[in-house]
């Protein structure tokens, strides 16, 4: 499945699809769940030692931050999400059935977040990142790329 | 290159464009089998409908009873009370049974068919990478690494246990549930009477439930008092008011034995929901002051009203295990240890296999790609294998070589004893019969002519070929 995503990220780029089709993964770094503040979805914003050489150190953390307030955002106690549940009561439930919840309108932010950051930062440094979603929300995957000719950015 | 326009394919919406790729699929196939959904090939205990929309446990328990229960007893209190209580009362009594009746049933059904929420077993590439954390953090010592971890909540030490079977440390508040065989978030309990998990994503349609249930069986009992009594009083005393109305006693007997359980249930659940706290928590005792030591629930907000809005009617989120995505097929030949043994195998495929053998290959080129080789690698030996190899890839994380059963379609010869239970129906049945380490395998051996690898090396990926 990387394959094909990875494929068709870069079919956007000035790099041969030869290039890319060849570029094999070296590895994949997964970034633990933060469960510190409880069982929110949260991140660990450490810095993996085997990135250390592909990218910088800032970029990631702000990354990872931005999912990690975007995340904070979708389960966010307040006046729209207890309306939400008391409405929902009120119909039986029913009414999922036909509205989307505040989550997942959310989750499809967090989506387009994650394939803005590939196609910006990741993509040119040989790095994938993986929607947690996809994993359970369990970890952020970033497969790591052979850094073969993408040198030209 | 071309500079096409990009589109990030969401792996969900995979299938949309793989069935129109599948005709480019290196092998002489038809293009004639369909893209697996993800239930198809769940590895959990639970029962999918509706093309993987509707899910509950593996054993529906006593739902139907529960269901029936129900049924049964609104239909006589509609049936006999009602009319004489609309006569005599208002036209308000079946009314408001009606909606209470509505509420139920639909309470009920949304907590059974709920994902309670499910934790996906993590993929072979996390748990590899999670062994090897928990490896290095070990002492190099005479026990096995641990395989707990401790983290702060809240200031207050929580441990976090891994779990086997999904391969993962599981977060707090989870719980693996051993029915279901799945790791549930917020795990409350396993309720027979639903036939389902309750966990984070249905516990408030179960709250609902049991409440809705206590006011109704209150409701009908009431009436159903009310209705003998105004009988009794009309003619000739309480037995001639029986003998009228027998329907009613039957629901006298079963609210009077419902109401004190389904009302202890709901007073006990109260408490739960306004301390935030779990059915398993509150067993174990995991944050009791009896401990001695101080140690309070960190999950909660230390306000009773702040409680019941978070659990009751906090956001719920999606379920995580995209039931009705689709598998993606081009991982197959990753299940084959030597590409270029992919397309021979293939086209001897259509000669060889019947549909249900298609059908099993496609799950387990879809399993194995979704659990990829934990099995012990074998290299297959000959090339020509095909369908075994293909089969064999799927295997089953947890145990060692595992076939996948085929009845009737497999002429296989197996080095060890297989159950053949499964098969011809229920594909994703046969993902979960997959795990079963014992498989026996009552056809005599014969061997094909293209299988000649074969269980010669019974413990690694053994081949069945299917046919």
């Amino acid at each position: 499945m990387e394959d094909v995503l990875f494929n068709l990220w870069f079919s956007r780029q000035t790099h041969s699809l030869q290039d890319l089709r060849q570029a094999a993964v070296t590895s994949k770094v997964f970034v633990q769940r933060d469960y510190t503040s409880g069982t929110i979805c949260k991140f660990q914003t450490k810095f993996p030692a085997e990135l250390e050489s592909r990218m910088d150190k800032q970029q990631f953390e702000e990354t990872i931050q931005t999912l990690n307030n975007l995340y904070a955002e979708a389960e966010k106690l307040g006046g729209r999400s207890y309306l939400e549940g008391c409405l929902a009561c009120l119909t039986a439930y029913t009414i999922f059935l036909c509205m989307e919840t505040h989550y997942e309108k959310v989750l499809k932010k967090i989506a387009k977040y994650i394939q803005e950051q590939n196609e910006k930062i990741y993509a040119p440094l040989g790095l994938l990142l993986t929607d947690p979603i996809e994993r359970g929300l369990r970890v952020v995957e970033i497969t790591i790329f052979e850094d073969r000719s993408i040198g030209s950015r | 290159m071309k500079n096409c326009e990009y589109q990030q394919i969401d792996p969900r919406a995979l299938g949309t464009s793989n069935t129109r790729t599948s005709t480019t699929l290196p092998c002489g196939r038809k293009n004639s089998q369909r893209l697996r959904r993800k239930w198809e090939v769940f590895p959990g205990n639970n029962r999918f409908y509706c093309d993987g929309r509707i899910m509950m446990g593996r054993q529906c328990g006593v739902l139907p009873l529960t269901i029936g229960l129900i049924f049964i007893t609104s239909g006589l209190f509609f049936t006999f009370d009602c009319p004489f209580l609309v006569d005599r009362l208002t036209v308000f009594i079946p009314v408001i049974g009606g909606v209470l009746f509505v509420f139920v049933i639909m309470t009920l059904l949304q907590t059974s068919f709920t994902d309670p929420g499910i934790l996906p077993r993590a993929l072979p590439d996390e748990a590899v990478d999670i062994e090897r954390q928990i490896d290095n953090s070990g002492s190099a010592s005479y026990r096995p690494p641990p395989r707990t971890k401790e983290i702060l909540i809240n200031d207050q030490v929580v441990k976090l246990k891994y779990c086997f079977t999904c391969k993962m440390f599981r977060p707090p508040r989870t719980s693996h549930c051993s029915m279901c065989d799945n790791c549930v978030e917020r795990f409350d309990h396993h309720c027979p009477w639903v036939g389902n998990c309750v966990g984070k994503r249905n516990y408030r349609f179960f709250y609902a439930f049991i409440v809705s249930l206590s006011f109704l069986t209150s409701f009908i009992f009431g009436c159903v008092i009310t209705h003998l009594t105004l009988r009794s009083q009309g003619v000739n005393g309480i037995i001639q008011a029986i003998q009228d109305s027998p329907a009613s006693v039957a629901e006298l007997v079963i609210c009077f034995f419902s109401i004190w359980s389904i009302l202890g249930l709901s007073g006990f659940h109260t408490y739960l929901v306004a301390s935030n706290l779990t059915t398993n928590e509150d067993i174990k005792g995991s944050w009791s002051s009896k401990r001695g030591e101080e140690s309070g629930n960190p999950y909660t907000y230390n306000n009773i009203f702040t409680n019941c809005c978070v659990v009751l009617c906090g956001p719920i989120p999606p379920s995580l295990i995209d039931r009705r995505g689709f598998l993606p097929p081009d991982d197959a030949p990753q299940t084959v240890t030597s590409d270029t043994e992919l397309p021979p195998f293939m086209s001897k495929n259509d000669a060889n296999m019947c549909t249900q053998g298609t059908k099993e290959l496609l799950q387990s080129m879809a399993l194995s790609t979704v659990i990829q080789s934990t099995c012990t690698p074998g290299t297959p030996k000959t090339a020509p294998v095909t369908q075994e190899s293909l089969l064999r890839t799927v295997s089953i994380t947890v145990s060692p070589p595992n076939r996948p059963p085929s009845t009737g379609c497999s002429g296989h010869q197996a080095q060890r004893p297989i159950d053949v239970s499964c098969s011809q129906k229920g594909n994703k049945r046969s993902a979960h019969h997959t795990h079963k380490p014992m498989l026996r395998v009552s056809s005599p051996p014969y061997s094909l002519s293209h299988s000649p690898l074969i269980l010669s090396d019974g413990p690694d990926m053994g081949f069945i070929p299917l046919n």
